[in-house]
């Protein structure tokens, strides 16, 4: 019984320890933003590249079929209710609201922040950010504030690029295998998406992304320097990332309906 | 008293004073879990020498390295480097310090996102506002020095290993750094490389006035460059002399790490239960 009051009590402060060192950690990588987005953007933007257009491929092929699939799925239920009309509604809703931010997020961590993850561990592990330090070159503006931000800018678009490619699919359904009225279908989601819907996927996006971005560059930074470890790090990348996003997911709605 | 030595460091020469120690480490304590790497060390490196420090495996001498440009904290002791406590230093005067140092690491530690030139031209762009075409030519004569500058245009990924040390030779002193500290240099180099870059660290060390630490096994080639040298064992110095004292020194433990010889104070087997016991199994009854 002490044994295991021991465990919980030692379990618990090196979880208050380790939250306390991340939100340090993202408080120094927001520090050193503001000089890297004013003061050497092309750094950053090759970074977008790195995160964002080596995911796209994935993303669209990803939205494209979820966005069918939300259509099948919208399509025979509405039918019941001879509402056809609204099936790109309902995908609508779903891509925009929910599945384009967490579906992207889910998909960034397993592309892009894996990447992230394994190129910073195996930096640490081969001794490239100590030769930074001694060069007197901090790694953390040099190597992770450029990962941060490339992740962060780079989500809220490949969110937006799934939402878009995921409605084509909906409209492949729909309107061209299901016949629904290709004005109607498109009228529909005119009408009934709002300002606020969209809104909703931008802000979710954002959030994920920084999520998603810094616990691909935290895992990366904190690996044990070994093969091991850094597959262990790559493994927990996704696994936290997935966990996180589903929480917020569920905070972020609440707070906004 | 003021030497002639000037010191090339950047843009402006610095007068160096060669009569006072570079770096002092005193009553040095640090630990890796409960194993204790250095236990009281005392330690004077000379401004203006190849000092070597030389140990068995594990005495810690990439650790001191490491100390010295405070990449480690001490868990007790002093370091003195040109007369200032680094320990004191906050993030931006250590940088500072930092770029008067190069340093080589044991892998070379190459940024593999860079190609060889870049890799010699990252402090230059990092620290320095020169135009291109000087940076070009400074990075090109490093290369020529170290007999890479056919492999410029390369990525760490298509080097062998000696080439890659190499070119982080050639980073490692691209700034003109003040002191250079050299982690196993010539581990990995054929024979024609290590000749010349022993003359190279010899040269350099010679004409631009600079202090070099050799971190290294190698006793033959530390003999023919190092002014000094430590031998490091138990978390202190076990002595300390030129080479060729070094290697006539009476010393049971000198004498077993300076010949090679298995048999001394130092054991070449790591801790175990009997042999004979556990081949027969009888150490799990």
């Amino acid at each position: 019984m002490n044994r295991t009051a021991q465990d919980i009590y030692n379990n618990t402060v090196e979880f208050i320890r380790t939250f306390g060192a991340f939100q340090l950690f993202f408080l120094r990588l927001l520090q050193h933003s503001p000089a890297l987005l004013f003061g050497r953007f092309p750094v950053v933007v090759k970074q977008v590249y790195n995160a964002g257009a080596l995911s796209l491929v994935i993303v669209m092929i990803c939205g494209l079929f979820v966005g069918a699939v939300l259509a099948l799925q919208a399509y025979s239920n509405m039918s019941r209710f001879n509402a056809e009309d609204w099936t790109g509604v309902a995908a609508a809703f779903a891509l925009v609201k929910e599945l384009g931010p967490v579906m992207t997020a889910i998909l960034f961590a397993g592309r892009a922040g894996t990447a992230l993850t394994s190129e910073i561990g195996l930096m640490k592990a081969t001794d490239q950010l100590a030769a930074m330090e001694m060069m007197a070159v901090n790694p953390v503006s040099r190597v992770l504030v450029p990962r941060f931000l490339g992740g962060v800018i780079a989500m809220p678009l490949l969110a937006a690029i799934f939402s878009a490619v995921g409605m084509f699919g909906a409209h492949l359904v729909g309107v061209e295998l299901f016949q629904v009225d290709v004005g109607s279908f498109w009228q529909q989601i005119q009408l009934t998406v709002e300002l606020s819907d969209v809104n909703e996927g931008i802000i979710k996006s954002i959030v994920f992304g920084v999520a998603a971005s810094l616990i691909a560059v935290w895992e990366g930074y904190n690996t044990v320097p070994t093969a091991e470890g850094v597959g262990r790090a790559t493994t927990r990348t996704v696994v936290i990332t997935a966990i996180t996003i589903l929480v917020f997911d569920f905070m972020i709605t609440a707070a906004l309906i | 008293m003021l030497s002639s030595g000037v010191t090339c460091q950047g843009y402006y020469f610095v007068l160096a004073d060669y009569s006072k120690n570079l770096i002092e480490i005193q009553d040095l304590t640090f630990s890796r879990g409960p194993r204790k790497i250095f236990d009281g060390l005392d330690l004077t490196i000379k401004r203006g020498q190849v000092t070597a420090l030389m140990g068995p495996s594990g005495t810690g001498k990439t650790t001191l390295l490491r100390l010295i440009t405070r990449q480690l904290i001490p868990e007790h002791g002093t370091i003195y480097v040109d007369g200032v406590d680094i320990s004191t230093l906050d993030q931006s005067e250590l940088y500072r310090l930092r770029q008067r140092f190069g340093m080589l690491f044991q892998n070379g530690a190459l940024l593999t996102d860079l190609t060889v030139f870049e890799n010699v031209a990252f402090p230059l762009r990092e620290h320095t506002k020169l135009s291109q075409r000087l940076i070009r030519h400074i990075v090109l004569t490093k290369l020529h020095a170290v007999g890479l500058r056919g492999a410029a245009a390369m990525t760490p990924a298509e080097l062998s290993g000696g080439m890659a040390r190499r070119v982080a030779l050639a980073r490692a002193m691209v700034m003109d750094p003040d002191i250079l500290l050299y982690d196993e240099p010539f581990v990995g180099l054929d024979p024609i490389s290590m000749g010349v870059i022993v003359r190279l660290v010899r040269r350099m060390n010679d004409a631009l006035g600079i202090t070099s630490i050799l971190v290294s096994h190698d006793v033959e080639e530390v003999a023919t460059v190092a002014d000094n040298s430590f031998l490091l064992s138990d978390g202190k110095v076990a002595a300390s002399g030129s080479p060729d004292e070094l290697r006539t020194a009476n010393s049971e433990l000198v004498r077993q790490f300076m010949h090679g010889m298995a048999d001394g104070p130092v054991a070449f087997h790591y801790d175990a239960p009997s042999y004979e016991e556990q081949l027969l199994g009888r150490d799990t009854e």
